[in-house]
């Protein structure tokens, strides 16, 4: 589904990926750790389309397409779609129209005619209550004034609305009360099925407790060192990530 | 995003651009007191009018045109102007709308204006002006039932002499600047507006203006009076066919709020820009204002500017009651070449006034716009308040965007507030939308809508809805 | 006889004096003068209708009949009470005339010049004469180039590349209580070196009952990476009128900050202009004016961004009593293609009286769009959940808003470094303050217990 083939990323003339091969299939979860400042947040940036990163070499394919020959939006609209770190305020409009717009647009993209009123409205306030947010949401300008926890909802509420074929989740436990981490887990658990894939980005072990991924990859200094299951991430939670380091330069 | 692909979304072509093919009863042009007694005799005006209108004209000759705005354009010969046409001849307009002329309600459809569907579909009253007659006026029972007077000046002069007598230039003296002298001169059409004691009035008022026939300036007058606890909410729109030569509109609006009355004012305003290099568009000078006389007396603004090439307006509200209010929400779109210098005035001359200023500037392409208000604290307005809110968005890296609040506040207990930002639309917005899948184009629409939500949510719902979309339209092609 | 007349028959009078006592002054001094006297004939004094002097009227300045001093004699026991007491290196001119009695230059490091303008001219006037007038020329306003045409004495420092001057260098104006009124023109010229760092202090002061024209103009070059602070403390007597302007041109990567304290005069007018020229320039504009009385103050302040990435931020504090009015103009342009730019501008302004007036006009003219531009402005009163929480500590009511108010000037004096400078504007500010908040006393009282302590800076 995502093949990620030696791909090497700079910001600013500074080289924070440097040869990263990823391949991902439909139905698995893969999770990607690392000490900070190792590219973690880099490689789902890049894979989105952010243009403050500059891809020097390598390839990103999806679904056999070139990602990086699509437009930002063609990519969200096949279907890949990022749940930010740090998800952008933007005064003034209703978050019940960035959620129609964004949904349109992607059934425009695949042919399809808008979705209907009434459909639409019992599709959202559906996955509302599952994540367990008020109907008054709809109304608010997207994040604006929102908490922590209730940004980090709303990103997930995106996803469900939108159905990604491939979710790319940056830090997503950031800031999380365990409550609020247990609304995203499921909120994300959800998402799982034989057809999608899910990418998950973070720091801490915590979150991988109520996330089970298939794949864990250690990602240190712009390259992935060690991959594994599930059990790596407890053991680099009770060691550190040092000793991968230093396994990986022996 | 891309430099290159702002610009192309910034540039589009004006789609209400057409002309109407009218004959006018039109007098050469060129201005003089012989012309302004044509003008008088042709309205069948009373003896004093006349003698106002030359009395502004008088002063008007010994004033200089006004330089202190941030605008930019080649001077104007007001002898080049014709100051006087009507479509057909007066003593034939028409009575309801059967009777009028289909050309004219062809402008309408193409305006996107349905009249008569749109009229009894939204409830609205619709005193339209073409050129500078009215030509048609509808739900007349209606309002008179309610008491409310809702006809053109010309015929409240006839009609309701005494009140066009008590408050015309009440608000707007004569002299009050070199627009409104010359307005006062000439002016040959407009909206009348009477709202008896305690009485709502039961529809919104509504006005479309139209400029045609080459080297036209228009001149309206509107007049609103809104007695002790009534209430109006009045709706101007507006725009104007394609034409090479720069046309002057130099309108003036007086509102009358007496005691607890309240008066809503909203503007769509959408007169022809111009061509991409500025050609041809109309330059609009207008003065508005309002007199909230009575104690507790309220007076709102809400504009929406998205045409003419040249703006130059400051709605303002003067607060002299008691602890009255003014509001000023404004939302000013420009594009191409577009100059706009706006803003407000509040002065506070009453105990316990208060004003809220919201004004979002959106400039695009090679445009240009200042925001220029006053807030004037006088020093009998006790406890006065006053919040002033003024966003500017840049789209592009040829356009201008510059802020200048005057504050002059003369009493220790007063509250002034003052908010300004400039800034462009936030990469992170655009990608946050477009990693949505949303389009470039409409991300930019959506971002800048919720810009300009403020005041969106202050127009009569109908107007917000055409508001938004005229917005989307100014910046279609701006942007995709 | 025209206002302008009147003073250019004064010129006319010095010009003559010099000549019979043989002063010798370089052409291009001479034809500048010219030049700029023409200009001023021409202009006059500018009157309410200009937009730049909208709010203040400077009909006295120009109605009056002022002379120029012909010495700089002042009482040594009376300038020690109105210096300022730190060690410093320090000019001192007298109604516009230099004093060398009460000044002292001993701690001047090499690298640094610091002399008046009347002996960098004798020195080597071609040195100076690249750089007056470079930035201020007869064009800025009618009183620069009044100015201009008075040029003959005033202030120039020069640091070499990379020289870094501990001590503040202080640039004394005394203004004397004289029988008949005098003005002077002085002339500030700071050209700072690549990388070399300086605080400059101007100071205005003089004898209670002195009602002279001051009208000073001041011009600053930072070269590359060059850091300068600048003070300016004006406490001039009540009487005296005083003008300024000062324009500041920024290299690369240099900083500059204006620290412009007003407290004196009775009609003080500051413009106070700083050109961004190149990458990195940056500039900070800190400001506090209070006025009571009739005093009249007015603040004019423009930064003009020229260059992509380069910064400002302002901030301007004023306090109102009595039948003072103020005035604030603060203005940002940001010139098309001067992107990355950041610029904030903040204003607040408390009135203590009804009777008192504030005009504030924050403008922002911007031609570039990748910025971050904003300003604010308030005015109003102190706030009421303060003053009731002071009280809840037991001070009384009158001593609570007093406190407050000098907190609310205390927002910007806090990053005032120079403790002499901070330590004179508290004990004034609180002097200032209504009789009624009754605070003179108590800051005195922790002003000197911070000393007795050993905590001061001296």
């Amino acid at each position: 589904m995502l093949e990620v083939k030696d791909l090497h990323v700079s910001v600013e003339g500074k080289e924070i990926l440097k040869g990263l091969n990823l391949t991902i299939n439909p139905g698995e979860v893969h999770a990607i750790m690392g000490p900070n400042g190792a590219g973690k947040s880099t490689l789902s940036a890049v894979i989105a389309g952010n243009e403050g990163y500059e891809v020097t070499s390598g390839t990103i394919t999806f679904e056999g397409q070139d990602v990086l020959e699509m437009e930002i939006e063609e990519r969200a609209q096949a279907g890949l779609l990022l749940g930010f770190q740090y998800p952008v305020e933007i005064p003034g409009v209703k978050n019940v129209y960035l959620l129609k717009a964004a949904l349109n647009a992607q059934r425009e993209a695949r042919g399809e005619g808008e979705i209907p009123a009434p459909e639409f409205m019992k599709l959202v306030r559906e996955k509302l209550a599952f994540m367990k947010m008020d109907n008054s949401f709809l109304q608010r300008a997207v994040n604006e004034g929102f908490s922590g926890g209730e940004k980090k909802r709303n990103e997930i509420l995106q996803m469900l609305v939108l159905q990604p074929k491939l979710a790319m989740l940056d830090e997503i436990d950031s800031g999380l009360d365990i409550d609020a981490m247990k609304v995203v887990a499921e909120g994300v658990n959800s998402l799982r099925s034989a057809e999608r894939a899910i990418l998950m980005v973070t720091h801490y072990q915590r979150l991988l407790d109520y996330i089970e991924p298939d794949y864990v990859h250690v990602l240190v200094d712009g390259r992935i060192v060690k991959s594994g299951d599930k059990d790596l991430a407890l053991e680099l939670e009770s060691r550190g990530y040092e000793w991968v380091t230093e396994e990986s330069a022996a | 995003m891309a430099t290159e692909e702002m610009e192309k979304l910034v540039r589009r072509e004006y789609t209400q651009g057409f002309v109407t093919d009218i004959e006018s009863d039109t007098v050469p042009p060129g201005l003089d007191e012989s012309v302004i007694a044509f003008i008088s005799q042709k309205k069948g005006e009373p003896e004093w009018m006349l003698e106002w209108r030359l009395d502004a004209y008088r002063q008007w000759l010994k004033m200089k045109e006004p330089s202190w705005a941030h605008l930019n354009y080649p001077p104007i010969d007001y002898q080049a102007i014709s100051y006087y046409s009507a479509p057909k001849k007066p003593e034939d307009r028409p009575q309801s709308l059967d009777e009028v002329d289909p050309k004219l309600l062809e402008t309408y459809e193409k305006l996107g204006i349905p009249l008569h569907e749109r009229a009894a579909l939204a409830g609205v009253a619709v005193d339209a002006v073409f050129d500078s007659v009215s030509v048609t006026t509808t739900f007349k029972e209606k309002l008179a039932e309610a008491g409310v007077i809702f006809c053109s000046i010309s015929e409240a002069m006839r009609d309701y002499p005494e009140l066009v007598k008590q408050y015309l230039g009440s608000v707007v003296p004569k002299g009050d600047n070199f627009f409104a002298a010359l307005n006062s001169a000439v002016f040959t059409d407009g909206s009348f507006v009477y709202v008896p004691e305690g009485v709502t009035c039961p529809m919104e008022l509504s006005t479309y203006f139209r400029i045609n026939a080459a080297n036209t300036g228009q001149f309206e007058r509107t007049l609103i009076i809104c007695d002790k606890q009534a209430q109006v909410s009045y709706l101007e729109g507006c725009t104007a066919p394609m034409r090479d030569e720069n046309q002057l509109h130099a309108a003036v609006v007086e509102l009358v709020a007496l005691e607890d009355a309240y008066i809503k004012y909203s503007t769509v305003q959408n007169w022809y820009p111009g061509d991409e290099q500025g050609r041809g568009g109309i330059y609009n000078f207008v003065t508005k204002r309002a007199d909230c006389r009575g104690d507790r007396s309220k007076v709102s603004w809400t504009q929406v500017e998205t045409g003419s090439a040249i703006t130059w307006k400051y709605p303002s509200c003067v607060l002299r009651g008691k602890d009255s209010v003014g509001e000023f929400y404004s939302v000013a779109v420009t594009n191409g070449r577009q100059q706009a210098d706006t803003g407000t005035k509040m002065i506070h001359i009453g105990e316990g006034t208060k004003s809220t200023i919201v004004s979002k500037g959106i400039a695009a392409g090679n445009s240009d716009q200042a925001y220029r208000g006053l807030v004037k604290i006088g020093p009998r307005a006790k406890g006065a308040r006053n919040f002033t809110q003024c966003d500017s968005l840049l789209i592009g890296d040829r356009c201008g965007a510059h802020t200048f609040p005057y504050q002059e506040i003369g009493n220790s207990s007063a509250t002034v507030e003052h908010e300004a930002t400039t800034s462009k639309i936030g990469e992170d917005q655009l990608f946050y939308c477009r990693q949505r899948g949303i389009s470039e184009e409409d991300a930019v629409n959506m971002i800048v809508n919720g810009f300009c939500k403020d005041v969106f949510q202050e127009l009569p719902m109908e107007f917000a809805v055409e508001a938004e979309a005229l917005l989307n339209v100014t910046l279609e092609g701006a942007v995709g | 006889m025209s206002a302008a007349q009147t003073f250019l028959n004064r010129l006319e009078e010095r010009l003559s004096e010099r000549q019979a006592a043989s002063l010798p002054e370089p052409t291009w001094i001479a034809a500048r003068r010219q030049a700029a006297a023409a200009r001023f004939e021409a202009l006059g004094f500018p009157t309410r209708r200009d937009e730049a002097w909208k709010y203040t009227d400077v009909r006295r300045i120009g109605e009056g009949d002022f002379v120029l001093a012909r010495d700089a004699a002042f009482s040594k026991a009376t300038a020690a009470t109105l210096t300022l007491p730190i060690e410093a290196i320090r000019l001192t001119f007298v109604d516009g005339l230099f004093s060398a009695d009460l000044s002292d230059l001993s701690a001047l490091p090499s690298g640094a010049t610091v002399e008046p303008l009347s002996q960098a001219l004798a020195n080597n006037h071609e040195a100076v004469g690249g750089a007056l007038g470079r930035l201020s020329g007869v064009e800025f306003s009618p009183f620069a180039a009044l100015n201009t045409a008075f040029t003959e004495e005033g202030a120039v420092i020069r640091l070499a590349p990379g020289t870094v001057v501990e001590q503040p260098i202080v640039l004394q104006f005394l203004s004397r209580a004289n029988e008949a009124a005098v003005m002077s023109h002085p002339r500030v010229l700071i050209e700072a070196g690549a990388r070399s760092q300086a605080t400059v202090v101007e100071h205005y002061v003089g004898e209670t009952d002195a009602a002279n024209f001051t009208n000073v103009v001041g011009e600053v070059l930072l070269d590359r990476g060059a850091i300068l602070k600048h003070y300016k403390l004006q406490e001039a007597p009540l009487g005296d009128l005083h003008i300024a302007s000062l324009h500041v041109d920024q290299g690369r990567d240099s900083r500059f900050t204006s620290f412009n304290v007003n407290l004196g005069g009775a009609l003080v007018r500051n413009d106070l202009v700083a050109d961004l020229n190149a990458q990195g320039a940056e500039a900070s504009y800190l400001g506090l004016f209070f006025a009571q009385g009739r005093q009249h103050v007015d603040n004019h302040t423009l930064v003009n961004h020229n260059a992509p990435m380069t910064f400002s931020n302002e901030n301007y504090k004023g306090i109102l009593g009595d039948r003072a009015r103020g005035v604030f103009n603060g203005k940002v342009i940001v010139k098309r293609d001067s992107q990355k730019i950041e610029a904030y501008q903040s204003n607040a302004n408390l009135l203590l009286s009804d009777r008192a007036e504030i005009d504030a006009k924050p403008e922002l003219e911007i031609y570039a769009d990748d910025i971050k531009c904003s300003h604010g402005t308030t005015t109003g009163q102190l706030d009421e959940k303060a003053v009731f929480a002071l009280r809840t500590r037991g001070i009384d009511e009158q001593t609570a808003r007093g406190l407050l108010t000098l907190a609310f000037a205390g927002e910007v004096m806090e990053q005032v470094d120079v403790d002499a400078i901070a330590e004179r504007v508290e004990r004034t500010v609180a002097g200032k303050l209504p009789e009624r908040f009754n605070l003179a006393e108590l800051v005195d009282a922790s002003l000197n217990e911070v000393h007795d302590a050993g905590l001061g800076e001296e």
